[in-house]
């Protein structure tokens, strides 16, 4: 799979705080932005891939967006973990010849409509709903409070506080954020006394160490290299794309094993990418790692290698690492980490409106605290 | 003026009037009361005994009480002693009105809130007390933990023949009962085939830890199957109780309505090793810290729901 395929069209809808539309209607925006932007029309798409948790099936984005037969389709779970998982899922796909060009896309209403930041109540008792009973009660019920547990003992470990960890995180995000007229936070930047000053949400993470709600939808296009280069824009290349579950995975409330200083589940993904690359962090020069949480941002910095544990703060504060150019998701949108794909795209193609001149090669990850994923993606040649 | 403002202005126009003239004690001071009263209290002190007693000062209110059955003509009609005059032939029309106004205002319940006493001389066996109440002040409206009402103070000047031996000052709450916000149930546990003995444990006040039988390595959550070694046997120990917060959470927002922000949630590394969630008592929220000693304990929320929660150890 790796080298063979590459993304080689993205398109996104506005992102809004409430788009005024079904999310169907914005997936398929999506998917047509992405297939012109990609020069490929609809009867070209014979592969979708998609998330769980969310309302637009592949079928039915097919049947509204002019796409004909479908020869693979498939949708990965675990919130924002799946969002790098979809183009691996395409590039499989792809590289194995069950599809020829396969659209990944995520849609939502996640601020108008249901908004994961209010919090979950009510579990059926499935097996996964029995996992979150075992927090329901005592009154953890939002993502930012799973986050929390293991962002309190990190801090502990290595006697930080909340302001000079997590600040530089949320400052550098809005920085980006306030030159992309893309971003919701555009001409907004934030400075660390600001994140200071922001308001507890669930100690110790403040209002500024979440990321955003959004309404839109983000779309990517991917096939094989050898039809890439064919294409009107420059391919960018999937070197490789990874999954990763840590031992005793769990989804968000991952605290009743190990220290809480770091995610395994990106230490699975870290390993295969290093090694499928030959890469080393020395070698990346745009990362974007997918910023829910600001804690989180830190603790992929040190389980891909960037620095060593309790050392990303610094690390980020320093700007030794361009970091999530176009904002983030603290600052451009939360779109399940489907924009920040879109961003890597834009970097190695060098039309991002924050470019990093030269970027050759971008790490890309998706939502942690959750089985996740992560993609390098490189210039062609 | 608007309806409040009105109702207060109507109330203050009982400040200064009556509430009982020339009323006379039910009994006059005696001995068996005293001693009653001293009993009652656990007073010891000898200058309430022996042929030169004095009745404790502060029974000073005692000798104007009407008692169980209130006085003579008004047995079973009047209003509650509590009301802050007792049943009494004499009480006033004014006071009477002024009740009945709050009452129709919505001030439906009462509750003594403080008096004050001034004693001039002692009070000896023998004496008959006679007593005149006036209604001191009507507070404007006020909101109180309770509901919202006026505070009434009456005064009453006791005295023995024309001699005034006692001032006693009393203030009661009449107030509109503040609608008692019933807290929503907290979220319920999601109980199935596979944790039931967990939350059955938890009923029995017993916090029950799963035990692999193949390695017999320790498991939190409950699972059927071990992650160490994949066997499928298990039994159950039971947790000691002891435990240190390995991490904990100070929850602010968005607000639940079954919780009151800010709250801690700590996650508790027992002392047999596995980690569990729960809400830590007998501290403030913002002193809860890593490493705190806490001990398990259990509380009912409501009739289906009981919880573990972590005292902070002495």
């Amino acid at each position: 799979m790796n080298r063979r395929t590459a993304i080689v069209g993205i398109g996104a809808t506005e992102f809004s705080k409430d788009s005024g539309r079904s999310e169907l209607r914005l997936a398929v925006e999506a998917v047509r932005a992405a297939l012109d932007d990609a020069g490929l029309v609809p009867a070209d798409v014979d592969g979708l891939v998609t998330f769980t948790m969310d309302t637009s099936p592949e079928i039915t984005v097919a049947q509204a967006a002019g796409i004909g037969e479908l020869s693979f389709f498939s949708r990965v779970h675990y919130g924002g973990g799946a969002a790098c998982a979809t183009v691996q899922q395409a590039a499989l796909a792809v590289a194995s010849g069950a599809a020829e060009v396969v659209v990944c896309y995520r849609a939502f209403n996640e601020r108008s409509g249901r908004r994961f930041g209010s919090g979950v109540q009510h579990r059926e008792p499935s097996a996964e709903g029995a996992a979150l009973g075992w927090v329901l009660p005592f009154g953890l019920l939002t993502p930012a409070s799973w986050v929390a547990m293991t962002a309190q003992r990190y801090l502990h470990t290595y006697g930080l506080t909340p302001e000079e960890a997590f600040g530089p995180v949320a400052v550098t995000a809005r920085r980006y954020a306030a030159t992309n007229p893309a971003a919701y936070f555009h001409g907004r930047p934030l400075t660390l006394a600001d994140h200071a000053a922001s308001r507890w949400i669930a100690e110790p993470l403040r209002l500024l160490d979440c990321c955003q709600e959004t309404d839109g939808g983000q779309a990517l296009v991917v096939t094989s290299l050898d039809r890439a280069r064919d294409l009107p824009r420059p391919p960018a290349v999937i070197a490789a794309a990874a999954q990763g579950a840590g031992r005793g995975q769990e989804q968000m409330t991952g605290f009743h094993t190990g220290d809480l200083t770091g995610l395994p589940e990106s230490a699975v993904v870290a390993r295969q990418l290093w090694r499928w690359t030959g890469l080393t962090p020395a070698d990346i020069d745009v990362g974007i790692l997918y910023d829910h949480f600001t804690p989180f941002v830190l603790m992929q910095l040190e389980e891909y290698g960037f620095c060593g544990g309790g050392e990303a703060a610094g690390f980020v504060a320093a700007d030794e690492l361009p970091l999530n150019t176009h904002g983030g998701q603290l600052g451009e949108a939360y779109l399940h980490g489907m924009n920040g794909i879109a961003e890597g795209v834009r970097q190695i193609r060098g039309t991002a409106v924050n470019q990093v001149p030269g970027a050759g090669r971008a790490l890309v990850t998706a939502g942690t605290g959750v089985p996740t994923s992560g993609l390098i993606l490189t210039a062609d040649g | 003026m608007d309806r409040e403002e009105h109702l207060t202005a109507q109330l203050k126009a009982f400040e200064g009037r009556p509430a009982a003239t020339r009323a006379t004690g039910k009994d006059p001071v005696n001995l068996p009361m005293i001693r009653h009263w001293c009993e009652a209290m656990g007073d010891t002190n000898p200058a309430y005994t022996g042929p030169d007693a004095v009745a404790p000062p502060t029974m000073l209110q005692v000798w104007t009480m009407a008692g169980l059955s209130g006085h003579q003509g008004l047995s079973g009609q009047g209003r509650s002693p509590h009301q802050g005059l007792s049943r009494h032939q004499v009480r006033s029309a004014a006071y009477d009105d002024l009740l009945a106004l709050l009452d129709a205002a919505g001030c439906t319940s009462v509750v003594a809130t403080d008096c004050e006493q001034e004693y001039l001389r002692p009070l000896r066996p023998g004496d008959e007390v006679t007593f005149d109440t006036v209604i001191e002040s009507v507070s404007d409206r006020k909101t109180t933990k309770l509901g919202t009402g006026h505070f009434v103070t009456t005064r009453t000047d006791l005295r023995v023949g024309p001699d005034l031996v006692g001032t006693h000052r009393f203030r009661i709450l009449k107030y509109a009962p503040a609608r008692t916000r019933k807290t929503p149930p907290r979220p319920r546990p999601v109980v199935n085939r596979d944790n039931a003995g967990f939350w059955e444990g938890v009923r029995r006040h017993e916090l029950l830890i799963q035990r692999c039988t193949g390695c017999e390595v320790l498991r939190h959550p409950w699972l059927p199957g071990c992650n160490a070694c994949g066997c499928p046997d298990w039994d159950t120990v039971r947790a000691s109780g002891e435990g240190t917060v390995y991490s904990y959470v100070v929850m602010h927002h968005p607000p639940f309505p079954a919780f009151d922000p800010p709250y801690a949630v700590a996650l508790v590394e027992l002392a047999e090793g596995v980690r569990m969630l729960g809400n830590v008592v007998g501290v403030p929220y913002d002193k809860v810290r890593i490493g705190l000693p806490v001990r398990a304990e259990f509380r009912a929320y409501d009739d289906e729901l009981t919880l573990p929660v972590w005292r902070v150890a002495g």
